[in-house]
């Protein structure tokens, strides 16, 4: 090692990710992945969103759709929230493909497993996955009771609350601290996601199997009816879409060498002026 | 310092083959279409782990949720077929389904068979109830018919019977090499299930052709392809391989889970 990598210029290299949460998050990124690309296979079988126990087809209670009209122009992709509808050709939403072989499905082909219609497939794999999510959930909450991970990095305390403002001040001008525990706004995002989206999304998705509501009725009751819970499902699926960009941007803001590196064998370069321990290499 | 090569090294690719995975689109993926590809079989299974899980967690008798008549807000959505179009049915349907027979045969301990009328005479069930479609969408009517259990009772199931099998007279698909008939099957629990009803009657109407006329089966904890429009024969069986592609529905041929409970 050069001088330049000496313990005076950077700070001690600490075992921060333990083999339960590096282990949890790899199986969880492919999980994801294939739960939102056949999860939108199994929305394109009917798109659109409602809230309520039923759809309404001779009433009106839908709240979001993407479909595809013929205009004066030829056809279209059309999206409608709330009411507003809006063209969506150019996002591939209604409409994708090339002009001469278009395609009318709702969510295009680059982000559906498989790429084609097939909605029997779709619901295989997308219940594989989540077989595997929610057992992986599952070990996380465990191991990570156990070892301390949740009362050390996911619940924000006092403190935390308090640190916020400072912490979206460093953010913004891209002044990271690695310290040995998570930040105010690190602890946020991570506490949203797993004791909020995580069991949002899965008691959600649940809640649209028949079987489950003749187990547990009291799951239509809690989410408003069977169509309000996939709604939720579905906003919940973006709100995590939403987490990934920002988890990744993060990642290569905060450097991404090291960020891998503690997520893959745990151990993270810490920044100057980290107090050391005798567990730390330096 | 070559181990940190390597480990950098080692890093780089991961994100390269990481990144690749989300930008290549997925086709890639297609295979997992292939009912016969190993990854395929290996995936279904979770489908026999939900179905196994979800019999252990609910009671035989427990109940899907009914509904108050003000949640009847629309009429049943027809999906599937809506008008079928072979001989025996047309026959059947001219003549307003006067020689229509629901038969019980296989693995029962006499055949038996009703008209439509000795149905209508028998104790009836109404239930508002949810048809919650594979493809997403949801829809409340009031079904009413006669319970299955009892019927099948006096057919006599034969204790080494696993399966029903549901017949029915729609061409759900023609093709170059003849009609392909609807059918699907459950297991004995739905089958005996209170609410699983041979219903000819829909939001106090008689049940219309596009709904399934003369007798539509409800099994209200299972997806809409678990409930079989235009029924004739209910057969049981042991073994449903023998029936259609082996999958144990029209349906589940073309690739849909058998259970339908999720």
């Amino acid at each position: 090692m050069s001088q330049a990598d000496g313990p005076g210029h950077k700070g001690p290299l600490i075992y921060r990710q333990s083999i339960w949460t590096r282990v949890t998050h790899w199986i969880w990124a492919i999980c994801l992945f294939f739960l939102l690309l056949t999860g939108l296979q199994i929305f394109n079988a009917h798109p659109a969103l409602y809230i309520g126990q039923q759809s309404g087809f001779e009433f009106e209670n839908s709240i979001f759709k993407i479909g595809a009209v013929n205009t004066d122009a030829g056809p279209r992709g059309q999206t409608t929230v709330f009411g507003q509808t809006f063209d969506s050709t150019a996002l591939g939403l209604g409409m994708s493909g090339n002009p001469e072989r278009p395609v009318y499905t709702a969510f295009p082909g680059e982000v559906t497993i498989p790429s084609y219609r097939d909605l029997g497939t779709g619901r295989v794999v997308h219940f594989f996955f989540g077989w595997i999510f929610v057992a992986t959930i599952f070990i996380w909450f465990v191991a990570s009771f156990i070892n301390g991970h949740i009362r050390r990095d996911i619940v924000p305390r006092p403190a935390d609350i308090a640190g916020v403002p400072k912490d979206i001040a460093d953010h913004a001008t891209l002044r990271f601290k690695h310290g040995r525990t998570y930040g105010p706004l690190q602890k946020l995002a991570y506490f949203g996601v797993f004791f909020v989206l995580f069991p949002l999304i899965v008691a959600t998705g649940l809640t649209m199997s028949p079987g489950m509501n003749s187990i547990a009725p009291w799951m239509l009751d809690l989410f408003g009816g069977r169509q309000t819970a996939r709604t939720i499902h579905f906003i919940v699926m973006l709100l995590l879409v939403a987490f990934f960009v920002i988890h990744i941007v993060m990642v290569f803001a905060a450097g991404p060498i090291n960020e891998l590196r503690s997520m893959i064998t745990g151990w993270y370069r810490a920044s100057p002026g980290t107090q050391v321990t005798e567990k730390d290499k330096p | 310092m070559s181990g940190l090569i390597t480990r950098r090294n080692f890093l780089r690719s991961s994100a390269v083959a990481g990144s690749g995975l989300i930008l290549a689109g997925c086709n890639q993926f297609d295979f997992l279409a292939d009912k016969a590809g190993p990854g395929r079989q290996i995936m279904e299974r979770a489908n026999v782990l939900t179905y196994k899980v979800q019999r252990a967690l609910i009671g035989d008798q427990t109940l899907a949720r009914e509904y108050a008549a003000s949640e009847i807000r629309q009429g049943q959505r027809p999906n599937g077929s809506v008008d079928p179009t072979t001989p025996e049915y047309t026959f059947l349907k001219m003549q307003n389904f006067a020689s229509y027979r629901l038969t019980i045969k296989g693995m029962v301990e006499r055949e038996v068979s009703f008209s439509l009328d000795q149905l209508r005479n028998m104790p009836a069930r109404s239930q508002i109830t949810r048809h919650d479609c594979v493809e997403g969408w949801s829809c409340i009517a009031k079904w009413t018919g006669t319970q299955l259990g009892p019927l099948l009772d006096m057919a006599g199931v034969k204790p080494t019977a696993r399966y029903a099998v549901y017949h029915c007279f729609d061409n759900i698909q023609r093709t170059l090499s003849g009609d392909i008939l609807y059918y699907t099957s459950s297991d004995l629990i739905d089958a005996y299930h209170p609410q699983t009803i041979l219903s000819y009657g829909l939001n106090d109407q008689v049940l219309p052709v596009a709904n399934g006329a003369p007798v539509r089966l409800r099994i209200e904890r299972a997806l809409g392809y678990k409930q079989p429009k235009y029924l004739h024969t209910i057969e049981l069986v042991d073994d449903l391989s023998t029936f259609g592609k082996g999958r144990g529905g029209y349906w589940e041929d073309t690739g849909y889970d058998w259970y339908g409970g999720i």
